[in-house]
């Protein structure tokens, strides 16, 4: 059921969600977290569905927050959306005018009670999320490098503004091939002395997965460009000769070892429902993912500027 | 091998994933294979939980090439994989996909399994790990057990470097249907396999609800300090079907209500929430506690009125008429197999003494659903009077453990209005239906375990010969004299495991 309020207040949204929650029945009880999704227009959409989805395995209390027409008048309008695509409750709350620069004070009292904040920006992030107003309400901040005109220097200001619960799904994207890896390593190999990781030029992920084997093993690993799509290759160097991840169509990737006979695994590009899911799925300090960034801005420090790194 | 510098107990994200292995299914015609363990396989892959490489063979008596089965397995899937199905995933999962027909008699068949096992280590580089899951009716287990040493495949090759392979077998329930069958069982698996490769399957062990338990007691400061007999007045386990026995008649007479439940699954959700408080959560720690908790339990003085057993007649169950077990096709009209009962135990630690623990399970019962219930004691005074409280019943705690998935906690509260009236409420946290969507099957998780070799889910022999110890006693005053009392389908059971719970002033929970 949606329910529209125009020029409205948090006190009539919030006794409109109580209203709601009545007719329903006690649904904000399985309630597991907030998640404020600072988007616009163009993005609320597809911003929302995801958070509807991973909603079917993280109940939520959805808060999209529209900032329009700063010139404008301030004016808050609301529009609520419950008991449709699962358990999750959605409200879209569009700040027109000064009120725009003031979102935490509308959203703070929406926040269900003794429950998790969560702040996402689906759309370009901002440098230094746990500055922003609503960042600091939440344990957990997201970002997207990906969405960035540049993504890597996204990362190197990411880097800067570090604080525990950063996170980017830039590095969320990473799981399925850092899960992949780490189980390769786990089998015997021999000594690793460098690798490459190959992929589209502008992509984030790739960064990151090369900074974090760097970190892991102590050794190079460049970054190579290819046509994608997404990232093609990860290549480990070792005594025995190389071992090798390749997956050439974004869907099934084939690992290669020496003396032994080629594996092939599914390994697909998730959406970002399920990026999100995977995200919200712990609020605690991702360290390595800190780590990582760290790394990777240490090493594009290093790098002489607007030359990528190719493998020594 | 050294360790992984990419395994860091800080990063959560990545998941354990199984080594390169081989899955060799016995019995993937029946039920269980279409429903559970193929839709798990598939989910699992899905996940990225599989390993390069990962290769599912088949066995069964059918004359089947590798693309029948393979088809049959995507019917399954289709049908009943928890996870979206993606064509990737499943051409990758079809490339490892094996076919061996034959019988359990055949000498030929089982030569063959091991070439083509020994195959796919050489063309899919599986690595000379297998596991074989028995899916199979007991008294195949010794024929597949013996056919599995005589071909060699029990016995992994030791490849000349890297880690040395290993060979896992999974049996289901039942696990003999006493004692004495349970220990031949065991010796004859014994033989074969050494005990650490040796994964039992109790598929209740694998659900989220009963992992929940441990952590709903030992992660929580709140409820720890209740959990005794200080607080604790009864305990209430129940599994109810409303379903009769279907087909399985065959299996199912002689066996009876009792060994199929009770013995492992009823008996395994006592120990979780009898058990102390292990000091970690590996397999031994784990198996430890349940093991003192099994050897603590104690039966009933008098077995003729501590225990009850029925057997459903003809009735109406849920708005259907239904027949009656004597009726159903297959099953003697003399058979004295109870299709319902229940047992009052007692756990002689200090810290559940003087607590009962009724157990109950049936089929043709009103409705589906499993649970365990702490009832606690009143409150030692109450402030109010006799007409204030006259609807407040016991405080409880009950975990669902299927369906609707949750904790209930039932407690009194005041009525609005002018007089003081205390009536009984619930705080409930659901899983909610569309929450368990997303939470994996107990199949899949005990799947992954047997093949990443992580024991913890899954009982060991000890366990199911202390469990056959509790019961045996009680099958043999069952077997020595008088019949399974008849219940009406659809009814809450036979008046005498009311009367059980009677005898003390206590009642069973509703059905």
């Amino acid at each position: 059921m949606t329910i529209d309020l125009t020029s409205t207040t948090t006190g009539a949204i919030r006794d409109a969600l109580t209203r709601e929650r009545q007719r329903l029945g006690g649904q904000t009880t399985g309630m597991v977290l907030n998640l404020i999704i600072v988007t616009d227009e163009g993005g609320q959409y597809d911003a929302v569905r995801a958070a509807s989805e991973a909603g079917r395995e993280h109940p939520c209390r959805i808060l999209g927050v529209i900032i329009r027409r700063p010139n404008a008048d301030s004016r808050l309008d609301a529009e609520i959306h419950t008991g449709e695509a699962g358990p999750s409750q959605t409200v879209l709350l569009r700040m027109y005018g000064p009120l725009g620069q003031h979102a935490d004070s509308v959203v703070r009292p929406l926040l269900a009670a003794d429950t998790p904040v969560v702040t996402w920006w689906p759309g370009e992030g901002p440098a230094c999320p746990s500055q922003e107003p609503l960042g600091v309400l939440a344990q957990r901040r997201v970002t997207d490098a990906a969405e960035s005109a540049e993504p890597r220097e996204a990362l190197v200001a990411a880097s800067r503004g570090y604080r525990q619960g950063d996170t980017d799904l830039s590095w969320t994207r990473a799981t399925s091939w850092r899960s992949l890896l780490a189980a390769t390593m786990d089998q015997p190999h021999g000594a690793i002395s460098g690798g490459l990781v190959t992929a589209e030029k502008d992509n984030p992920t790739a960064d990151l997965i090369a900074a974090w084997l760097d970190h892991c093993f102590g050794v190079p690993f460049g970054r190579d460009n290819s046509g994608g799509p997404g990232i093609t290759e990860v290549r480990f160097t070792t005594g025995d000769g190389d071992i090798v991840l390749a997956r050439p169509d974004g869907r099934t990737a084939t690992l290669t070892k020496p003396g032994q006979p080629d594996r092939r695994v599914a390994l697909h590009r998730r959406d970002s429902a399920e990026l999100l899911t995977e995200e919200l799925r712990r609020l605690n300090p991702d360290e390595v993912y800190g780590e990582t960034l760290a790394r990777l801005a240490a090493t594009i420090g290093s790098a002489v500027p607007g030359e990528h790194q190719d493998e020594s | 091998m050294t360790s992984n510098p990419l395994r860091d107990s800080r990063d959560r994200r990545i998941p354990r994933v199984a080594g390169p292995c081989v899955l060799v299914m016995f019995g993937v015609t029946g039920d269980l294979a279409s429903k559970k363990l193929l839709p798990a396989v598939y989910d699992l892959a899905n996940r990225g939980l599989l390993p390069p490489g990962f290769s599912l063979v088949g066995f069964a008596r059918r004359d089947w090439e590798d693309e029948d089965f393979a088809q049959v397995a995507y019917e399954a899937v289709k049908l009943h994989s928890r996870t979206p199905f993606r064509e990737a995933v499943w051409q990758q999962v079809l490339e490892g996909v094996r076919f061996v027909p034959g019988e359990f008699a055949d000498d030929v068949a089982f030569d063959e399994l091991a070439k083509t096992v020994a195959d796919l280590d050489a063309q899919r580089g599986t690595g000379g790990n297998c596991a074989f899951y028995l899916s199979v009716p007991p008294k195949a287990f010794p024929l597949v057990i013996q056919q599995l040493k005589r071909s060699g495949l029990s016995e992994p090759g030791g490849t000349s470097s890297g880690p040395r392979p290993w060979r896992r077998v999974v049996i289901e329930k039942p696990f003999g249907r006493d004692l004495k069958s349970a220990r031949e069982l065991n010796a004859m698996v014994d033989a074969v396999f050494p005990p650490q490769s040796v994964f039992r399957i109790d598929h209740y062990l694998g659900k989220e609800t009963v992992q929940n338990i441990l952590a709903l007691r030992f992660a929580n400061t709140l409820y720890e300090p209740i959990w005794n007999r200080g607080y604790v007045d009864h305990v209430q386990i129940t599994m109810a079907e409303d379903i009769g026995i279907g087909g399985r008649a065959g299996y199912y007479d002689g066996i009876g209500a009792a060994r199929d439940v009770i013995q492992n699954h009823l008996l395994q959700l006592l120990a979780l929430t009898a058990m102390e408080e292990p000091v970690s959560f590996d397999a031994d720690s784990l198996r430890a506690e349940k093991e003192k908790v099994l050897s603590a339990v104690k039966l009933p003085p008098d077995l003729a009125v501590g225990t009850g057993r029925g057997q459903y007649a003809a009735g109406w169950q849920g708005g259907v008429q239904v027949p009656g077990y004597l009726e159903e096709e297959g099953i003697p009209a003399d058979s004295h197999t109870d299709t319902y009962a229940a047992v009052e135990l007692g756990v002689d630690t200090r810290r559940w003494a003087g607590v009962p623990f009724y157990l109950r399970t049936g089929k043709r019962l009103p409705s589906r659903m499993t649970e365990i219930a702490l009832m606690f004691q009143r409150a030692p005074h109450l402030p109010f009077t006799a007409t204030d409280t006259e609807e407040l019943g016991q405080n409880a705690l009950v975990i669902r453990v299927q369906p609707d998935e949750g904790v209930t906690i039932r407690f009194g509260s005041k009525v609005p209005g002018s007089a003081m009236e205390v009536r009984d409420v619930n705080m409930d946290f659901a899983y909610g239906g569309a929450f368990t969507e997303s939470s994996p099957e107990a199949y899949e998780r005990l799947l992954l375990d047997v093949l990443i070799g992580d024991a913890p889910l899954f009982p060991r022999q000890k366990e199911v010969e202390l469990s056959w110890q509790i019961l045996d006693p009680i099958e043999e005053f069952w077997a020595s004299g008088g019949t399974p009392e008849q219940y009406p389908a659809g009814s809450d059971g036979p008046a005498s495991a009311q009367a059980l719970v009677a005898r003390s002033g206590r009642a069973w929970r509703r059905l």
